[in-house]
């Protein structure tokens, strides 16, 4: 046994650390930069920007049920969708206003989520994954066939929305939808930040490593999953919401499973449980295919796919991962 | 009433083929996930590569049916085997989303080769005379083609059930399947195993695919747009089950027939809700084991 | 008569035909030192499960403190002050050694529901975990990741974190098992030292724990009691010494 008094100072030293993981880092600073940066230097790639940052608020919903509540599914497009046409719905019948578009699209979203997940979240492994996916399936179909409402196949049209605030328009070239979706993208960012620092996000990286564990200590684990998986659709509804608003289209794609899938690839790029793995993977992933796709689709699958094994083979753990590993650092906290 | 009798076979007959090539799209996907808990979500693309050699060899080198479809069966295992070698092998045991990550890998691949090498639209089955036009079965006409995929399907189960259950192979794939550290300690080679099932699973899913060419079109994203019904059909016979995915098909093939065909209006709703009531009454399907 | 800490009456259960718990009637009485005792399969554990929820009973009723628990789910028990510790360690693995005693914390002050503020600014939780840690000898180990401690050591973090949860009765199932003969002691000193208002059950085939620890034995063969009673009845007993110390003293 140790002497208490000589280890005192370190005993200060090690609560401060704790105590302090929250604190922002100086790093945290430079996605926001980069993106501000951005606005000014690729003037002709603010629609691009816009969608990038839309869909980074997406990923980010993603890394949350992941990365961070161990929760793996194949179907988060469903609440994506669900955003998307609900804003978009609101948007061709005549309420045009842009704010509180996002936020019916996020209860919408949300009360899929809550609803979809008190069901499939009573299951795990493989058949939840299956669950997930079935519930984008029923409500993909369900826009499909519901063509009065969602335009079914050839997709929602004739949106109008508002200018922000009733002072910025949304122009052709991108600008307004930039700062808006980057803006929200930054509260998103925010709040999940704080949910993941807060003892209830710290009680779902408990579930993650050991759900049988944290029951053992008093934690009502399905009702947490719940709330996660409730929230994460809120935030995945905004994200949606902020496409077919900036887009002025929404289609069956957006509860599609390549849609799904598609995500699942930006964020494991990146680096899942981490936060920013988000914010390397969607870039990466969107302007690769910007550059590429439209040279030739049919290449780009190619060689996405080529790189996913790669990836899926030798550099498990995405961009962040790998960085992580080399630096002999920190599994995902 | 009376125009009863003649829908309900119709459907019937029409469920039928479409639950054959489903069971064989999905088998061997029950197989590799039961045994090697592998979450193959590449396996539909076995089943398009099927497609795509039978058709071809016919179209381009004017290869008979039978003799085109025996060889799209053999290339599509050896591929099988080369790719569970390179790639599948090192994911074993490893983590669900490496294995998510790898696979829809070779979905990505499969959709991009197929359409450099065939073109993106879907291509259609010229099956040989004697298989088209319509037959005369208790006093009904049913269309030949699919009586024939209904006969082969039901000739293939039964042969792939008495393999199972009779030979020594078939033994060790069930041992494994229990209770796959036991089957090691009794000294089976599970790597080859492993490989040999993979293998054969991919052969079944190309003769899926070929055979059924004609009802699940063969296009560049047929791995994509044909996972859904391979996974409900995985998940709600049972993982590792040979039997499960078998009545799972049945009940997808012909519910999914009947309302497509009674209630176009609901599309696939119905078949997606009785899934997800099934998996939650029975989460590991209906013919899966506890572990 | 104030209620025992635990009692279980004609507690049942059974999966099909195989019945791995019948008729158990158990007491285990306020800061008790009870051991259970049995063969392999004798249904230790499953009896363990059932006390803490994670198996339904067939039949019977379980009393927390005098209070009918039977109905309750897992986390409510823990709630009353029901906890277990698991025969191979159960932790966050890839969490330091410090978060896995602060998750307990935070399920135990309910502050766990905190959606909102970051958790590092109740300073007092992470105080008092490193006030558990320290009589253990962890808190110089408190930083790092469990995966990196010796498994005897992450035998401790398990008793530190249920001691987290400010336990009245406290199942400890096979503390020691896994561990290396020679680190076995620091476990006995351990759970010796455990406060004595906690009743503590404990599973355990190391019989040296059993006798140096335990007031009181009970044997379970075949998920029925076999026998209880102090160490020196059960060390004498002819029916034990047949189906358990016979047989362990064979190997």
């Amino acid at each position: 046994m140790t002497a208490p008094a000589a280890d005192a100072p370190d005993r200060k030293a090690d609560i401060d650390a704790f105590a302090r993981r929250h604190k922002f880092r100086w790093t945290e600073a430079l996605p926001w930069a980069a993106a501000i940066a951005c606005y000014f230097t690729f003037e002709n790639y603010h629609a691009l920007g816009a969608q990038i940052f839309a869909t980074i608020l997406f990923a980010l919903s993603l890394d949350l049920l992941i990365g961070y509540a161990g929760i793996i599914t194949l179907g988060h497009a469903a609440f994506f969708g669900v955003g998307a046409y609900a804003a978009g719905i609101m948007a061709a019948n005549g309420f045009h206003e842009p704010l509180s578009g996002l936020v019916i699209a996020a209860l919408a979203a949300g009360i899929a989520g809550f609803a979809s997940g008190a069901i499939v979240l009573r299951t795990s492994g493989l058949t939840l994954l299956m669950q997930t996916l079935v519930v984008a399936a029923l409500l993909q179909e369900l826009a499909n066939k519901w063509t009065s409402v969602t335009g079914g196949s050839d997709g929602l049209l004739g949106m109008k929305i508002d200018p922000v605030f009733g002072v910025f328009r949304f122009d052709l070239f991108g600008n307004t939808a930039y700062i808006y979706c980057l803006a929200v993208l930054f509260l998103g960012w925010l709040a999940a930040r704080n949910l993941i620092c807060s003892p209830f996000g710290r009680s779902l990286t408990g579930i993650r490593e050991n759900a049988a564990r944290m029951r053992a200590i008093g934690a009502p684990v399905e009702r947490r999953k719940i709330i996660i998986y409730t929230i994460s659709a809120a935030l995945a509804g905004v994200s949606g919401a902020l496409i077919a608003q900036t887009t002025a289209l929404v289609g069956l794609g957006a509860l599609s499973l390549g849609r799904s899938g598609e995500l699942l690839i930006m964020l494991i790029i990146g680096g899942i449980g981490r936060l920013y793995g988000a914010f390397i993977g969607v870039p990466l992933y969107m302007i690769a295919q910007d550059r590429f796709a439209a040279v030739d689709p049919v290449f780009w699958y190619f060689w996405i796919g080529l790189f996913m094994i790669f990836d899926g083979v030798f550099a498990r753990g995405g961009a962040l991962g790998v960085i992580a590993r080399r630096r002999g650092g920190s599994p995902p906290q | 009433m009376a125009d009863f009798i003649p829908i309900a076979v119709s459907i019937l007959f029409h469920g039928l083929a479409m639950a054959m090539v489903l069971y064989l799209i999905s088998v061997g996907l029950s197989v590799t996930m039961g045994l090697m808990g592998f979450v193959n979500l590449a396996h539909g693309a076995f089943a398009m590569a099927g497609g795509y050699v039978l058709i071809i060899l016919m179209k381009k080198q004017g290869w008979p049916y039978g003799l085109a479809l025996a060889a799209a069966v053999v290339i599509c295992m050896l591929a099988s085997l080369v790719l569970e070698r390179l790639l599948y092998r090192r994911l074993y045991g490893g983590d669900e989303l490496d294995q998510v990550l790898m696979t829809m890998g070779l979905i990505f691949v499969s959709v991009g080769g197929a359409t450099f090498l065939f073109g993106p639209v879907a291509q259609s089955l010229d099956p040989p005379a004697m298989l088209r036009g319509q037959i005369h079965i208790l006093g009904r006409d049913f269309p030949t083609y699919r009586s024939f995929l209904i006969l082969c399907g039901a000739l293939l189960v039964t042969a792939l059930w008495l393999g199972l259950e009779r030979t020594r192979f078939g033994a060790q794939v069930r041992a494994s399947v229990d209770n796959l550290r036991m089957a090691q300690t009794l000294g089976i080679n599970t790597s080859k195993l492993f490989a040999i099932a993979f293998a054969l699973g991919s052969g079944l899913a190309a003769l899926g695919g070929g055979l059924g060419a004609e009802l699940l079109s063969v296009g560049p994203t047929y791995a994509l747009d044909n996972l859904v019904y391979c996974l409900i059909v995985v998940s709600v016979g049972g993982l590792g089950s040979i039997r499960g995915p078998f009545a799972a098909a049945l009940l997808v093939g012909v519910t999914d027939t009947a309302f497509k065909y009674l209630a176009p209006e609901l599309g696939a709703f119905f078949i997606y809700a009785l899934t997800m009531a099934i998996l939650l009454w029975r989460p590991r399907g209906l013919f899966g084991t506890a572990s | 008569m104030s209620p025992a800490a635990l009692e279980t009456k004609l507690l049942c259960k059974s999966f099909g035909a195989l019945a791995v718990s019948s008729d158990i009637n158990f007491t285990l009485e306020r800061g008790a030192r009870h051991a259970l005792i049995g063969p392999n399969g004798a249904g230790k554990t499953s009896f363990v499960n059932l006390v803490t929820g994670v198996l339904k009973p067939t039949s019977g009723n379980i009393y927390l403190g005098g209070r009918d628990i039977t109905p309750l789910p897992q986390a409510l028990r823990v709630k009353l002050g029901l906890v277990r510790t698991f025969q191979i360690s159960a932790l966050f693995k890839r969490l330091t050694v410090l978060e896995n005693v602060t998750l307990a914390i935070a399920e135990r002050e309910g502050t766990a529901n905190d959606i909102l503020r970051p958790a590092g600014h109740r300073r007092a939780e992470i105080e008092e975990a490193f006030s558990l840690l320290e009589p253990l000898g962890l808190a110089n180990e408190a930083m790092r990741p469990v995966t990196e401690l010796a498994y005897g050591r992450q035998r401790m973090i398990e008793i530190a974190m249920a001691l987290a949860l400010k336990p009245q009765v406290l199942l400890l199932d096979e503390p020691a098992a896994g561990v290396p003969p020679g680190e076995t002691g620091a476990i006995i000193d351990t759970i010796e030292r455990l406060p004595a208002g906690i009743a503590v059950l404990f599973i355990e085939h190391d019989m040296e724990l059993v006798f140096r620890v335990a007031k009181r034995i009970t044997v379970l063969v075949q998920g029925a009691v076999l026998v209880e009673g102090p160490p020196a009845q059960i060390a004498a007993d002819p029916k034990v010494r047949e189906v358990y110390l016979g047989e362990s003293h064979s190997q």
